[in-house]
């Protein structure tokens, strides 16, 4: 029995936790999401309380997302993939148990820290200096055990996910600890070394690729093992991953100053940000092929196969992204994006579509495959595919007209050579877009709701059924 | 695809390449800036920056002297303005526009957030830019407006701050911050630290937050005549 070999040849059972708790933040992230985005619609929703006004859950809403849902199935993919794909157990169980409790105390200390007000005020890097801490120590105990697993493979060559997921983990140790380089005043109050210009620069370095290894090139590394597997056919291109690994690892490094278009900050460096995005979206296109064209012969599986679903609309959602995203880089349309929601809505089309729904597929994917079991419900599954597209969807409409409405607001005239709209008159005409916004993203909510159903419902069948158990023993006595 | 074949079957050799690779467009873009002299308006225009004479202060300070490091009040405010979060919704970063110009004024220099740790440009203007707004309203007007916006502006989307009234500052916390910005090379004299204590003594958060914003944009002059950017 295939099935029970690989339970007792491999440590499935800290992959299934992480992969609950991906399920478990993806709902409590977006919930705050929506809570965060219903204030803006409705201000009297922050109720005078310093606990749940916008600013503060701001970054819980970034956290949870990226760090906790993002984080956990990022680490429960790489251990997973690494082992089916070295053909050995993960080097350390007990390493990857201490990553386990590490990560996910470290989102607890977020989740108490973050409302409270304690923060270094650095977008996608709010948390304090000694969570810092205790990020880099965790993050290098899942780069140490990942790297010491592929050391012992005993595949020749290591797979092209693991090439991603290893980019991903020493660009984000990199990219934390410069960006975090702090001086502590107290316990939970530090100040950043860094000033002005040089800190808004190295402050968008780590945010754009926090988003381009952490959300990109690990989640790449996801594609490139659960797509072919999923599907049942070899990646499209060996080559097109070879020059979408080594383009992607080399250029991203470079986008973050796109960020800073028309601020003090020098033009040469935006500029030169603007022309490597350009560039980029050969490679990420050339990605996107790479995935959707590994379904070549088999695109009739997608009329059967929820979970492929997932990953192939995802791949749809990246193309668009990284086609939007050099877009948006360029002076001229920057100009009017920049500082408006256009921009929250392009960051959503890549959290929401891609990370989202890949990751999705994956928690999908990896649950019938570590509990030895079928999904609880497939239609549920079905059910969710539709809710989470059309989220999506509504989310992004809504910000794009907002974000495209409040540009031209800001730089309208009227007959006589003034300026036609206040500011506030733009933030009157947002309303109905933030109203859409939060009801977008409410049915998106939804659906990971229903995800977290049926993941709980799987795992309790398995665990009545001890589907687990069975395969352990079965390997035992084989 | 030689490299690629051994760097595919070797583990340390790919991390070395992924080192190299990963390290380039950092270094292109982030160490100039430490470098190249036109990145601070101030090495051309030295006014921008305010130099105390001998024996000077920070209470020595006029409005239009040039840049200088935030007074213990205001710093005290410029943490509570991290604290709450108002960076996520409101930009101090001007960009060179007309409408920019008419509606928030001059565009930012670089030079003026040298003694930002961390910069405060921001990323979304959920609500106005704020990077000189000291003096364009009243003390009695933000204080209002920080307890209940949709009082003076209906439409707005903002919080209400109630709470900034009612907590106390502490003149040894200040003075711990001040001390650490000076650490990190911001020009705080240990007099102006020494002073911290009894600037802030019996003020309240609100009274710190209102002394920030009312400083933002006001400690230079800057002059239309001059080019201070290309």
């Amino acid at each position: 029995m295939v099935e029970a070999t690989l339970e007792q040849k491999y440590n499935y059972s800290v992959v299934r936790w992480f992969t609950i708790m991906s399920a478990v933040y993806l709902v409590v992230g977006a919930l705050v999401g929506v809570y965060i985005a219903s204030e803006l619609a409705w201000p009297i929703l922050n109720f005078d309380s310093p606990y749940l006004s916008f600013g503060r859950l701001r970054p819980l809403h970034t956290n949870a997302v990226i760090f906790a849902f993002g984080g956990c199935i990022l680490m429960a993919t790489a251990f997973y993939t690494v082992q089916r794909t070295c053909g050995v157990r993960l080097w350390s169980n007990r390493m990857a148990w201490f990553t386990f409790w590490g990560w996910n105390l470290i989102i607890v200390s977020a989740v108490i820290t973050l409302p409270l007000g304690l923060t270094q005020a650095k977008e996608y890097a709010e948390l304090e200096w000694p969570i810092d801490i205790a990020i880099a120590v965790v993050w290098l105990s899942y780069m140490f055990n990942f790297i010491m697993t592929i050391v012992h493979r005993k595949s020749s060559h290591i797979y092209v996910s693991n090439w991603f997921f290893l980019g991903m983990m020493v660009m984000i140790t990199y990219l934390h600890v410069v960006n975090s380089l702090a001086i502590p005043v107290s316990l939970f109050k530090s100040y950043s070394i860094f000033a002005g210009v040089q800190d808004a620069m190295i402050q968008w370095w780590w945010g754009h690729n926090a988003v381009g290894f952490y959300l990109t090139a690990g989640f790449l590394g996801i594609m490139y093992y659960f797509v072919p597997k999923q599907a049942g056919k070899p990646v499209f291109s060996y080559r097109l991953s070879v020059i979408h690994f080594w383009a992607l690892m080399f250029g991203y490094v470079w986008l973050g100053a796109h960020h800073l278009q028309y601020t003090a900050l020098p033009d040469w460096t935006g500029s030169l940000g603007a022309a490597v995005s350009m560039a980029m979206i050969i490679p990420s296109w050339g990605g996107a092929v790479n995935g959707m064209m590994t379904l070549s012969g088999a695109w009739d599986k997608l009329r059967t196969d929820y979970v492929l679903r997932f990953l192939i609309m995802s791949l749809a959602f990246y193309a668009m992204s990284v086609f939007e995203g050099p877009v948006m880089s360029l002076k001229t349309v920057n100009a009017l994006s920049h500082y408006t929601d256009w921009t929250i809505g392009h960051v959503h089309s890549g959290a929401l579509g891609w990370v989202g729904m890949v990751g999705i597929g994956a928690i999908y994917h990896l649950i019938t495959k570590t509990y030895h079991i079928e999904l609880w419900s497939t239609r549920l599954v079905n059910t969710h595919f539709w809710t989470a597209t059309i989220g999506t969807l509504v989310y992004i409409v809504a910000m794009w007209v907002s974000g495209i409405m409040q540009g031209l607001m800001w730089r309208a005239y009227d007959e006589y050579g003034t300026l036609a709209y206040t500011f506030a008159e733009s933030v009157e005409a947002m309303h109905p877009y933030y109203a859409m916004r939060a009801v977008g993203g409410a049915i998106f909510l939804a659906g990971a709701v229903m995800m977290l159903v049926n993941v709980v419902m799987t795992v309790l069948t398995a665990n009545s059924q001890g589907s687990v158990q069975k395969a352990r023993t079965a390997a035992a006595t084989a | 695809m030689a490299i690629q074949e051994k760097m595919e079957k070797n583990i340390w050799g790919m991390i070395i390449m992924l080192l190299i690779v990963l390290s380039v467009g950092g270094i292109v873009e982030i160490v100039p800036l430490f470098y190249i002299d036109k990145t601070f308006e101030h090495n051309k225009y030295p006014e921008i920056v305010w130099k105390p004479k001998p024996g000077q202060t920070l209470q020595d300070h006029k409005p239009g002297d040039g840049m200088r490091p935030y007074k213990a009040l205001e710093l005290a405010g410029r943490d509570i303005y991290q604290r709450e979060g108002c960076y996520l919704c409101h930009s101090q970063m001007i960009r060179p526009f007309r409408d920019e110009k008419e509606r928030y004024g001059h565009y930012s220099l670089a030079s003026e957030s040298i003694y930002d740790h961390p910069f405060q440009w921001g990323s979304k203007r959920t609500g106005p830019d704020i990077a000189r707004i000291g003096g364009k309203y009243s003390d009695d007007w933000h204080r209002k407006h920080l307890r209940a916006p949709r009082l003076l502006v209906p439409e707005s989307v903002m919080p209400n701050y109630p709470w900034l009234q009612e907590n106390v500052l502490d003149g040894e916390t200040i003075q711990a911050h001040m001390l650490g910005m000076q650490r990190i090379g911001v020009p705080y004299s240990d007099v102006d630290i020494a002073a911290a204590a009894a600037e802030v003594k019996g003020k309240t958060e609100e009274d710190a937050m209102v002394a920030y914003l009312q400083v933002l944009g006001t400690m230079v002059k800057l002059d239309e005549s001059k080019a201070y950017r290309e």
